[in-house]
């Protein structure tokens, strides 16, 4: 469903003499449909700028993102546009998701706008995310910053379910939440994702949280993808000295 | 042997919405040598709660209660005496190293300025000294890390610096605001291990929602949870057997643990629920719990814990 | 709505803020009521240099017009070129602040024109090119509004420039939203704020600068603004040796004064609300 080939992304510094730093470097790896690829890594690894060069959210220097056998780097403009839709992203802030000066119902009825979903049928299309998120119907009313984190990254989950994805970037989704609200958001996560068969890049520096969410394990270091399979082989037999690192450490609780 | 012994300490803060009760009816004691791990979500209170033993919160502020170092009441001292023990025998390892370092002044002199001001060396021996620390802290290469800004260390060794500074006075209490917060899974180790050596002859309040860090470093472990302590008992039985159900919630909602959340949300701390403050989140509910507000209870193992079930 | 609101709410505690809003409106009012307000046309001619009396509130000037008239109505020049000016100057600014902000290259062009006008020395400029245009309100509008738009569009387009980067930006752009979109329904609404900073600045900016350059008889002679009437007295040979300057010197420089400092009030009111740092109360 989704092949990313020879992907890189290199940041140039410095008008004269430029300096180039390889965020991302000649990575390779593709997904299947309906399957949770995990992402980890510690920060400043490129994580983030590979999840966001595949949306096109920031240009790749080079390499081909093949999704449903289109590549999405050729598109131009406004066949990006047309497209996105389809291709989505969560981000780690919640707070900071949402235009903190529209209220949640806004904020869930604007994709729907976007989509020209009738306007008759947007009000109660708000109403069933809403409840399909958890959320309950006073909280339409509110602003964001009258939210929890956890309620806002819900708000957030609608947003991304009215347009009916295929492919979300999960990207540190929980990382700024407390755990007994990340484990309702990542519940919340697994069970859309199988009602939905939606295909999942779940990138996070908690291993425990990748290792519950996801089907493979890729684990990126400086740039590249250095051992990537299946999430109990990378647990129990890891092979890159990276990644042994990563999973013999790990405290017992 | 108490160190340090907080009494009914009340922080309420008066805000236009209604009155911020962070801090409500807390008592607790640091034992000499105690490592005491304080756990809760984002705004139970439990950084005011660490922030108030410094004196750090603004005037505004409601204070009642008392807190009891080595037989003074900190709350009653006045700002001189109040600021030679801050920074002096109490000290405070910050969160996020990035806004509390200066970012314009060499991390060294930063150290320095501290030793300065209350072991009174002069520059020189000053200098000295906070490579020795940097060294005791493990930064590679103090030497030259001493000439170094904040931005050119990685956010490990920026944490590193932090904690340099914090023993820079030798203190007898550390109070540790979530050090590991934001780190890397294999820095944030690195840091662990380190705060458990250089808090080995000392007492540390270490204040986190990292409940793996906690299990890590901890002798014993307090539970906040809106504003109140909802249980009292060393790292093993904590984590072993829970008795209070939001300790137990905290805990399965590990994934290592199955990922199995706590209903709802943490109750706003101007508009706490009525009864038992977890009532209406608990699975364990009863008729009483939403009458009556538990007492702490002490139970023979010298645990504690604010809960009709174990009334 | 609650956010705005709330922060009317804030507005309206803030005394400052108030009394400069209250002084502000009864200029505006003064300024629009003008012909029930002034006792006579201020072109209408009496017995020159009168002394303030029953019949002349504030007396006459040189050529036998009633100040007190005369005054009312210079406010209507004064206030209407402080205001259009702000507006346009606004205006143009957030546009081009806006769109220099979101498409970089775009942005580096137009600061490169913002920098050379920064650089120019603002006063002098504005005195010359005065000189050399003729003196009309319109042409003195024309002058300000080019040197008032740039501070405008730098300081909106580093603040779009920051908002740019938010998530909830990034996550507009994935659902498929246009620029024009973006810029329209998430960015412009949260620099408002500032926009409505910048205008009260601006008119502040601007009564001062045309106070300036008519007190230097370079306004348009045709309508009296404040800095007009200043500059007739100050012609007049005795204005220092007799009281004359007390009611005909001392009315238009007071009201400069005072439109500004309301200007600066509210000013200051607007950033207090607008800054939640400054009214920051716990977290």
């Amino acid at each position: 469903m989704l092949e990313v080939k020879g992907l890189s992304k290199y940041f140039s510094s410095g008008i004269l003499r430029k300096r180039y730093t390889k965020a991302v470097d000649d990575v390779n790896f593709s997904i299947k449909r309906g399957e949770t690829l995990g992402l980890v890594g510690e920060s400043g690894c490129g994580k983030t700028t590979l999840g966001r060069s595949i949306l096109r959210l920031i240009e790749p220097t080079a390499g081909k993102v093949l999704f449903d056998g289109i590549d999405i780097l050729k598109l131009n403009k406004k066949e990006l546009r047309t497209f996105r839709p389809r291709m989505q992203m969560i981000f780690q802030d919640p707070d900071a998701s949402l235009n903190p000066r529209m209220k949640i119902r806004e904020s869930i009825a604007e994709p729907l706008k976007l989509q020209r979903v009738e306007k008759c049928e947007i009000e109660g299309k708000v109403q069933e995310l809403i409840e399909r998120v958890g959320l309950s119907p006073e909280h339409a009313n509110r602003y964001p910053h009258q939210l929890s984190g956890g309620q806002n990254q819900r708000v957030v989950l609608a947003r991304v379910l009215a347009l009916n994805p295929d492919f979300i970037v999960a990207d540190e989704p929980t990382s700024a939440l407390d755990v007994s609200v990340q484990a309702q958001i990542l519940n919340l996560i697994q069970d859309l994702k199988r009602e939905l068969n939606l295909t999942l890049l779940f990138i996070s520096h908690d291993l425990e949280v990748v290792r519950y969410m996801s089907d493979r394990i890729a684990v990126m270091y400086g740039g590249k993808i250095v051992e990537m399979g299946d999430v109990e082989d990378i647990f129990n037999d890891a092979k890159h000295p990276y990644t042994k690192l990563l999973v013999s450490g790990k405290e017992v609780v | 042997m108490n160190l340090l012994k907080i009494k009914a300490l009340r922080v309420y803060f008066p805000t236009d919405d209604g009155i911020v009760k962070a801090v409500d009816g807390v008592d607790l004691n640091i034992k000499r040598e105690e490592i005491l791990g304080l756990i809760g979500e984002t705004g139970c209170g439990k950084t005011v709660l660490g922030m108030s033993i410094m004196r750090l919160i603004q005037s505004t502020t409601l204070t009642d209660g008392e807190i009891i170092y080595k037989d003074r009441d900190l709350l009653s001292l006045s700002d001189d005496e109040m600021r030679k023990i801050r920074g002096g025998e109490i000290a405070m390892v910050l969160q996020n190293p990035m806004t509390s370092l200066n970012p314009v002044i060499r991390v060294g002199e930063q150290i320095a300025e501290t030793i300065r001001l209350h072991q009174g060396l002069d520059k020189k021996a000053a200098r000295k000294r906070v490579i020795e620390m940097l060294r005791d802290v493990r930064i590679p290469d103090p030497e030259k890390s001493v000439d170094s800004y904040p931005h050119q260390l990685s956010g490990g060794m920026q944490e590193r610096v932090m904690i340099a500074m914090a023993l820079a006075s030798d203190p007898e209490l550390i109070i540790a605001d979530e050090p590991t917060k934001g780190l890397d899974v294999t820095v944030k180790r690195e840091i662990i291990r380190l705060m458990k050596e250089v808090t080995a002859k000392r007492s540390m309040l270490f204040i986190t929602h990292d409940l793996g860090a906690a299990a890590e470093i901890c002798d014993n472990i307090a539970v906040m949870y809106a504003g109140e302590l909802l249980e009292h008992a060393s790292v093993d039985s904590i984590f072993s057997e829970p008795l209070h159900p939001y300790s137990e919630g905290l805990l399965n909602s590990l994934p290592e643990r199955g990922l199995k959340p706590i209903r709802g949300i943490s109750p706003s701390l101007i508009d706490t629920p009525q009864g038992c403050r977890f009532h209406p989140r608990c699975d364990y509910a009863m008729e009483i719990c939403r009458e009556k507000h538990p007492e702490m209870v002490k139970l023979e193992d010298g645990r504690a814990v604010r809960c009709f079930l174990y009334a | 709505m609650r956010g705005a609101l709330k922060s009317g709410n804030v507005f309206c505690k803030n005394r400052i803020g108030v009394t400069g809003l209250g002084i502000l409106s009864v200029f505006i009012l003064t300024a629009i009521f003008a012909p029930f307000l002034a006792p006579y046309d201020p072109c209408e001619m009496f017995e020159p240099m009168a002394p303030p009396d029953s019949q002349h509130v504030l007396g006459t000037n040189d050529i036998g017009q009633d100040i007190w008239s005369e005054l009312i109505y210079a406010s209507r020049i004064s206030l209407f070129i402080a205001f259009t000016t702000s507006i346009i100057a606004t205006f143009i600014g957030t546009l081009s602040g806006l769109f220099s902000g979101y498409y970089e290259r775009f942005g580096f062009f137009v600061m490169r024109v913002v920098d050379l006008f920064l650089a120019l020395p603002r006063l002098p400029l504005i005195i010359i090119l005065a000189v050399f245009m003729p003196t009309s309100i319109w042409n003195l509008i024309i002058i300000f509004v080019l040197f008032g738009w740039p501070i405008t569009t730098r300081i909106i387009r580093s603040e779009v420039l920051t908002l740019r980067t938010r998530p909830y930006i990034d996550s507009e752009r994935m659902m498929g939203a246009g620029d024009l979109y973006i810029l329209g329904r998430h960015i412009l609404p949260n620099i408002f704020p500032l926009v409505v900073v910048q205008f009260v600045m601006e008119a502040r900016h601007v009564i001062l600068a045309e106070a300036g350059l008519s007190f230097l008889g370079l306004g348009d002679p045709t309508s009296k603004s404040w800095g007009m009437m200043l500059h007739y007295a100050f012609e007049y040979p005795t204005i220092f040796i007799s009281e004359v300057w007390k009611w005909w010197m001392l009315p238009p420089g007071l009201c400069i004064v005072v439109v500004i400092l309301a200007l600066v009030f509210v000013g200051f009111a607007l950033e207090e609300i607008l800054n939640p740092r400054l009214r920051r109360e716990i977290v």
